[in-house]
């Protein structure tokens, strides 16, 4: 039993790396990413679909417009800011693309503060976050505005195609839930964190688990994918 | 056992996020200048490919801390990416037709 599993060691360290550490992982027992929680990993195949949910509203949207005989709508002009008689393209989405990769760098801090168990440093940085995802939304909502107001509906827009509508609520909101329901689970993460939840083993009310200092980087595993979203819209919808 | 890949991203010095953060910054400046400046053509679209994925990568590799994992999580979430690539080339060949049609008979669609 002994010189088996010291066999079994040593297999394992020689297979740490390349193509070989892969097959000898998915074909192991049990389980297949090693040194990966459950509940990351999780999150990492709900990400993936998510991407495929992104991706297929994308692609529909490059179909749309590729398609269509009638000239799509300039984006630099559509969501011009004007300020102090002065028009500047985009100015707002590029404000929003700073805002929400500001939130991504609180984030990314948070979680590491988070495994240095510094409860008040990462709750606060957590807070932080969501407090630039808000702005976020809140900016989201102010061009909604402003664009339905100019008459751009999903079946209809004074400029060109009748697609630019559809797609830009559509791909736009569905980020925008998306950047809610997480500002939403920040705030909660951020009050487990800050009462020491993590620290004493404290039961969720939800699921009756203790937690752990991960559930910050779990949380900021789907922060970071809004913002990776963001950037692909950004320049597919925004700059194209 | 060699612990090469397994889970030290607590380790990670504070001023590694504030780099790849500012870097961030930068790509973004860059793509907003892209339309700034009015460029057209294929150095338009090639370079907001290029920052796209810069920022792309730098966010999926350090702050979701993708570099620091296993491989076979790396692939099993990377690799299925290329079916959206495949769906987009589909789509595009579709795309053409579906133009194709409505310029060679206008009163159809």
């Amino acid at each position: 039993m002994v010189q088996i599993s010291l066999r079994n060691e040593v297999d394992e360290a020689r297979q740490s790396s390349g193509l070989a550490s892969i097959a000898a992982d998915l074909a192991s027992d049990q389980r297949a990413f090693k040194n990966v929680s459950w509940g990351k990993a999780m999150m990492w195949i709900f990400l993936l679909s998510d991407t495929f949910v992104f991706s297929c509203f994308l692609i529909s949207y490059m179909t749309a417009r590729m398609s269509t005989t009638v000239p799509w709508p300039n984006p630099s002009e559509v969501f011009a800011l004007e300020i102090g008689g002065t028009s500047f393209p985009l100015l707002l989405i590029a404000i929003m693309t700073f805002v929400l990769i500001s939130s991504s760098g609180t984030m990314a801090m948070a979680v590491n503060y988070g495994y240095r168990r510094d409860r008040v440093t990462t709750a606060m940085l957590m807070l932080a976050t969501a407090v630039l995802g808000a702005a976020f939304v809140g900016m989201q909502a102010f061009e909604w505005t402003k664009l339905i107001h100019e008459g751009v509906r999903p079946w209809e827009n004074p400029w060109g195609a009748a697609q630019f509508g559809s797609s830009f609520f559509m791909i736009t909101g569905f980020h925008g839930t998306h950047v809610t329901f997480g500002v939403i689970f920040l705030i909660v993460i951020a009050r487990k964190v800050l009462r020491g939840d993590y620290d004493v083993g404290r039961r969720g009310f939800f699921t009756s688990r203790k937690g752990n200092y991960e559930s910050v980087e779990i949380m900021g595993l789907y922060w970071h994918f809004v913002d990776l979203v963001w950037v692909f819209i950004f320049a597919f919808f925004y700059l194209w | 056992m060699t612990h090469v890949a397994t889970h030290d991203s607590a380790h990670h010095p504070i001023r590694l996020y504030l780099m790849v953060w500012g870097w961030l910054f930068v790509l973004s400046a860059c793509s907003y200048m892209v339309d700034y400046f009015h460029l057209q053509g294929h150095l338009r679209y090639s370079l907001i490919l290029l920052f796209m994925m810069l920022k792309a990568g730098l966010i999926v590799a350090v702050f979701m801390h993708m570099a620091w994992e296993r491989l076979a999580l790396i692939y099993a979430i990377l690799l299925p990416i290329g079916a959206v690539l495949v769906f987009v080339v589909i789509m595009v060949l579709e795309s053409d037709y579906t133009l194709l049609s409505r310029t060679l008979h206008p009163g159809l669609l």
